[in-house]
């Protein structure tokens, strides 16, 4: 990551206003290919509220976002996932009654060839068991059977399945909001070591958490946030635990000029936001 | 989000076993009682005779129900009852009538929630041969069952209409009527008897309000109030029977009406409501006999057993005017004759 | 889920374990209340199995067994339709009135009356998605809209007015009322069509991606719409269809009771559906749920009827026992669907 490249997704000003409340002020984010970016912020900071807005749950006031360098808006969480950007929730986003193989073609049901799938709309439940069999077996998600219903499953397995069906689907970007925070701490290793082998197979995934340790262990930069504004883009060579969470508490002045980054890209940055 | 019930649940997994341990033992004692009163019933006579009122609880089918056992363990007979869960439950009868059919019975006595709902059943069960009488209420049309057991409803109607035109001679009268509910044949025949005995049309000005209480206490006094709402001058009340005219009173009551400054007139002649008429909330009720007529049922139909001889047409089994104050030109018993003959 | 989740190790399932597994299984424990119950009353009554007693049985469950399908979408979305009785009614006024006093072809007054239906669960679905009322409320609003128009529409009158015995509605509408005879046993039209219904029901519900979505939505409906399921197109789609369904048992009723009757469906025919999707197993916290435990559910509150019936007991029996049935089922569900974590 030395010479600057094409962000995979980028997001330029974005602003969100609620009443008086500012959300959002002109924040600049940017995801480069087969990178883990991590984004920290306290409560209010703005980090649920860039989220929402890179993955279609709401839509900004200002700002643009690029997908490849293209413009798009997002209006609902459909038109991002049809993009190419899947996002897995921190309240185990799944149907618990539903099994495996149904949470991970939750939505992108495959039907069955011939008329059986044509006219009668019949699903092909044989193939879609394999498939999601094969992609588990990929992540070194180990269950017994895809025929079980996720309620049966621990919590790391079902958040499992949820990081295993964005995988699956996301073209472009994984969006992991707060992954772990419903879990305890074998369940959360499961799932970290499962992130790693996500971005092992090429797909930027984007972090975002209140676990230090974790963020500073997966990530490959850190965007700090604070009172709707990005604050520092850091790496976790170039900063210290302590360091990045002085920078997001306000201790200390952690203005995007003073953070400094040696390597990687963002060079323009500095200039842009005040 | 759904943490707190899976707190709510831990603690509750123990009671919720005992719970259904429980309810095992209630359905197992309940499966004991059934088989129980089922070899009583397989115990005695051949012949099945089966009994359908409108609903199981109004004590007037009580007292059917009472008069059709005393007649049938008399005459060696074998009762099969069943009841509707409301006065309108058509549904309910009609399954009653087809699962008396298949259980053999010779004949069906009932009490038809509606004038015509249960036909189509009854034309079946006749096919096969079930001797179908109404009790109480008629079939619309009344050849739709082989017999009729029943109070002259009509009659019953004309009864206290005259007793309410002489009770109110010389007033002004302003007229509320509580009926049952749509489609019901005896509410409509004691409805217009009462405007035959009263000397009136339905179109008359004198009536102010119609409503539908059901024949329940309740339901009755809702319609009364709001009765009273629209007209608050009604001093003469025609009532289905003697619970609507207790609803009525309480209406009338709280809207400052005295007993005497009222006329209410009602039908069934219960125990409850002749005790109502001995103290002057109904002046008169047209007093029937459901024990003559379920017991006159059963034979009936025993007897078609027996001898293959079919009930027909019309048995009037007789009502009779029960009022406190007898008037001029109007016949009528005494409250001691009516406690001594009521039911429930 | 990697190597050192087998660490974690699978608890090996205890005799008692599998018996809840066994139980838990879809329509398993509704299945076997069925032949239990069955058991019993033809060791009361010799007439209980005979087959034309069974066809009795089906056919008296037929209006309830086609309403429950209905209740059991709407049930598997985590509602409640109060007013499946009320709107059969309507649709039933509807259907026999525009056929006998506006001169309308019968097979138009019976679309017109199942017109009517959908309509309602159109007006449900609407209500439910579009303003996010909670079901209970929409329905029970509905219900005594359906109540009310069932009685304005026919003027309290029970059609064909007037005193003739037979009935004199077309033939079409009392078709699904008529028999086929297979061996000694007479077979009513309505019967089969509630199975063909019952199947399609099945089908869709397990075959298809719809069902699917049905499922998701009443189970996380949250986690349904971020999948990117339109779960307001999916509960709309059930309430209309579910209106479709009292639509058909308006036709079925009109085919039984040959008239159309201004008092149906106000006593029983609301909780009789919601009896028979419970005792089926089907959760009334949604998501959980099949439609062929729907039609064992139905089953069993008929053959309680009849079989009580046949040996004498009297039916106020039949409400003791469904009411410990239908806790037993509730009861039966919450312990053997636990979330374990």
């Amino acid at each position: 990551m030395s010479e600057p490249q094409q962000p995979i997704l980028e997001a330029r000003g974005l602003a969100k206003r609620y009443g008086q409340v500012v959300a959002l002020d002109g924040v600049d984010f940017e995801l480069y290919p087969d990178e883990i970016v991590a984004v920290i912020g306290d409560n209010g900071a703005g980090k649920s509220t860039l989220i929402k807005a890179l993955s279609g749950a709401l839509q900004p006031d200002e700002g643009e976002i690029r997908l490849d360098g293209k413009r798009v808006r997002f209006r609902t969480p459909g038109d991002a996932r049809s993009a190419g950007i899947e996002t897995v929730y921190q309240d185990l986003a799944v149907a618990p009654s539903l099994d495996i193989a149904s949470n991970i073609f939750l939505g992108r049901e495959a039907r069955r060839r011939g008329p059986l799938g044509l006219a009668l709309r019949m699903l092909a439940k044989r193939s879609m068991r394999r498939d999601a069999a094969r992609h588990l077996q990929e992540l070194k998600i180990g269950v017994q059977s895809m025929g079980q219903p996720v309620e049966n499953l621990s919590g790391g397995q079902r958040q499992g399945v949820a990081v295993a069906r964005a995988a699956k689907w996301a073209e472009r970007v994984a969006i992991m909001d707060e992954p772990t925070a419903a879990l305890g701490v074998k369940e959360t290793r499961q799932v970290i070591d499962l992130i790693l082998r996500v971005r092992e197979r090429g797909l930027p995934v984007i972090l975002i958490s209140h676990d230090m340790p974790h963020v500073f262990e997966l990530a490959d930069r850190i965007q700090i946030m604070r009172l709707g504004k990005r604050v520092a883009v850091v790496t976790p060579q170039t900063h210290t635990m302590p360091e990045a969470v002085a920078i997001m508490t306000g201790a200390t002045r952690g203005e995007l000029e003073q953070a400094l980054i040696k390597e990687g890209p963002p060079a323009e940055l500095p200039e842009e936001d005040a | 989000m759904r943490d707190p019930q899976r707190q709510l649940r831990r603690p509750t997994r123990r009671t919720l076993g005992l719970a259904v341990a429980l309810l095992a033992v209630v359905v197992a004692t309940s499966a004991i009682v059934a088989a129980a009163s089922a070899t009583t019933a397989s115990k005695s006579a051949n012949i099945k005779v089966g009994l359908i009122t409108k609903d199981a609880t109004n004590p007037f089918f009580v007292k059917m129900h009472a008069g059709a056992t005393k007649a049938a363990k008399r005459l060696g007979a074998t009762l099969m009852y069943a009841a509707g869960k409301s006065s309108s439950d058509n549904a309910g009868e009609i399954a009653a009538i087809e699962n008396m059919t298949t259980a053999g019975v010779k004949g069906i006595l009932i009490t038809v929630a509606d004038g015509k709902a249960e036909n189509a059943a009854i034309a079946k069960a006749r096919k096969k041969g079930v001797v179908v009488i109404a009790l109480d209420s008629p079939t619309v049309p009344q050849s739709a069952t082989n017999a009729l057991f029943a109070t002259n409803n009509f009659n019953a109607g004309v009864l206290i209409g005259k007793y309410a035109r002489a009770a109110t001679k010389g007033k002004k009268v302003t007229i509320g009527m509580l009926d049952e509910h749509a489609g019901s044949s005896v509410g409509a025949l004691r409805h217009n008897g009462f405007l035959k005995g009263f000397g009136i049309k339905g179109s008359n000005s004198q009536i102010a309000c119609v409503g539908n209480g059901e024949g329940q206490t309740a339901t009755s006094q809702t319609a009364m109030e709001n009765c009273l709402q629209k007209n608050p001058n009604i001093n003469v009340v025609y009532t289905i029977n003697e619970p609507s005219a207790a609803g009525a009173w309480t209406a009338l009551k709280n809207a400052g009406k005295t007993q005497s400054a009222t006329t209410i007139v009602s039908v069934d002649g219960g125990c409850a409501g002749v005790r109502n008429v001995r103290a002057g909330v109904i002046d008169a009720t047209s007093q029937q006999y459901p024990l003559l007529m379920a017991s006159r049922g059963v034979a009936a139909v025993v007897k078609y057993a027996k001898t293959g001889i079919k009930p027909r047409g019309y048995t009037d089994t007789g009502v009779n005017l029960i009022a406190k104050k007898a008037l001029v030109g109007v016949r009528s018993k005494t409250v001691k004759y009516g406690l001594a003959n009521c039911w429930g | 889920m990697t190597s050192e989740t087998s660490a974690q190790p699978a608890r090996a399932p205890s005799p008692l374990e599998w018996i809840r597994r066994f139980l838990a299984a879809p329509a398993v424990g509704p299945f076997l209340a069925l032949l239990l119950t069955m058991a019993f009353f033809s060791l009361k009554s010799d007439r209980f199995l005979q087959g034309p007693n069974l066809s009795l049985v089906l056919q008296q469950v037929m209006v309830v067994g086609v309403l429950a399908i209905g209740q059991t979408l709407v049930i598997l979305t985590a509602g409640i339709d109060l007013s499946v009785g009320t709107v059969m009614a309507f649709g039933q006024i509807v259907m026999t009135k525009f056929a006998i006093d506006q001169g309308f072809s019968p097979l138009t007054a019976i679309a017109l009356g199942i017109l009517a239906c959908v309509a309602f669960g159109v007006l449900n679905g609407a209500l439910v998605t579009g303003v996010r009322l909670p079901a209970f409320i929409v329905t029970l609003g509905t219900l005594n809209i359906a109540f009310a128009l069932t009685h304005i529409v026919s003027k309290d009158l029970t059609y064909p007015p007037g005193t003739s015995g037979a009935s004199t509605l077309p033939s079409q509408l009392l078709f699904f009322g008529r028999t086929f005879t297979v061996g000694h046993t007479e077979i009513t039209y309505g019967v089969v069509l509630m199975f063909v219904l019952f199947g399609l029901a099945w089908f869709s519900l397990t075959q298809t991606a719809w069902g699917r979505h049905v499922y998701a939505t009443g189970d996380n409906p949250e986690a349904a719409r971020l999948t990117g399921i339109k779960t307001w197109r999916v509960l709309l789609s059930v309430y209309t269809v579910a209106g479709l369904m009292y639509g058909i048992a308006a036709w079925l009723l009109v085919s039984r009771t040959e008239l159309g009757d201004p008092n149906a469906g106000q006593t029983t025919e609301n909780l009789d559906s919601i009896t028979a999707v419970v005792l089926g197993g089907t959760s009334l916290f949604g998501g959980r749920g099949t439609v062929i435990g729907t039609l064992i559910g139905a089953i069993i509150v008929g053959i309680f009827r009849n079989g009580l019936t046949l040996i004498g007991v009297e039916v106020i029996y039949q409400y003791l026992v469904t009411g410990v049935l239908v806790i037993l089922a509730v009861a039966v569900d919450q312990l053997t669907h636990r979330r374990r974590l």
